[in-house]
């Protein structure tokens, strides 16, 4: 992924209606109609959303007897999955992690000395 | 006094300026202990990272110059590769290593200190980015805990997608 594209993969779940979008196309491939349905926004307003997922590379669109359909690129998803742990998680859950072997680093080192 | 009265605090993490991120953390133990907890291959995959993650080391060469690079591996088997160089190392104050997440754009610098206080260690890491999005990338990841919820959805949705 280019540095363009990486942005471009945030920006675009950082947003709850497309993530939304993203949770329906993970059912299933869909009409753009289908997707604008059950959203409480206009048809373009969902165009504009699936083109900020299709810059990502999030989606795919194809035109069909005059449908147009989007499907899931799970790839560049799969490739912010380990960013999906937040940064604060990461480190709290390394930093407890750490403490506790500390602890037994200390007790070890205790032991050692004694006969 | 007692290690059953420590309860386990957040690490402060600030961004002092456009492309910095800092980590802060006091450990109850020494400071050559806890140097060795960063510097020790041994040690390292012991906390470094989320328990759900294995964490393995390939390389580890704590020398200035030195390379290192370690994996995290999921539970899928999805690997998640990191390596870096080392720039400085002064036991047991100051580590100064180059970062790179594999496959994403941008190495970052990063600088632990180690300060003892009182038998306690604090450690103060400095990342610096090259550039403001990179850094905003890796702290989209859900600093704002307004993002957490969307994150929550996106494992869901990455769930749903194996």
């Amino acid at each position: 992924m280019n540095d363009d594209r990486l942005s471009a993969t945030f920006q675009a779940v950082a947003d709850p209606t497309r993530r939304n979008i993203l949770a329906r196309l993970a059912q299933g491939e869909a009409t753009v109609q289908e997707l604008a349905d059950p959203l409480p926004i206009s048809q373009p307003a969902v165009s504009k959303h699936l083109k900020v997922l299709e810059k990502a590379g999030l989606i795919e669109r194809r035109s069909e007897a005059q449908r147009r359909w989007c499907r899931l690129q799970a790839r560049p998803l799969r490739e912010v999955a380990l960013w999906a742990t937040t940064f604060q998680q990461y480190w709290d859950e390394s930093f407890e992690r750490l403490d506790a072997l500390l602890e037994e680093e200390k007790a070890r080192g205790h032991d050692d000395k004694a006969p | 006094m007692k290690a059953s009265q420590s309860i386990s605090k957040p690490a402060a993490i600030t961004t002092p300026n456009d492309t910095e991120i800092r980590i802060e953390r006091t450990f109850d133990a020494p400071r050559d202990l806890v140097f060795r907890a960063y510097t020790d291959a041994k040690l390292l995959p012991q906390w470094m990272g989320p328990r759900k993650y294995k964490m393995k080391i390939e390389q580890m060469d704590i020398r200035p110059g030195g390379r290192w690079r370690f994996l995290h591996i999921d539970t899928d088997g999805t690997e998640y590769g990191f390596h870096g160089e080392f720039r400085e190392i002064v036991r047991p104050e100051r580590i100064v290593q180059t970062w790179n997440f594999e496959g994403m754009p941008g190495e970052s610098i990063q600088t632990a200190l180690f300060q003892e206080n009182h038998g306690r260690t604090t450690v103060t890491s400095i990342v610096k980015f090259e550039r403001k999005e990179h850094r905003d990338g890796m702290l989209a990841s859900g600093m704002e805990s307004g993002l957490n919820e969307g994150y929550d959805r996106l494992d869901e949705l990455l769930r749903t997608m194996h």
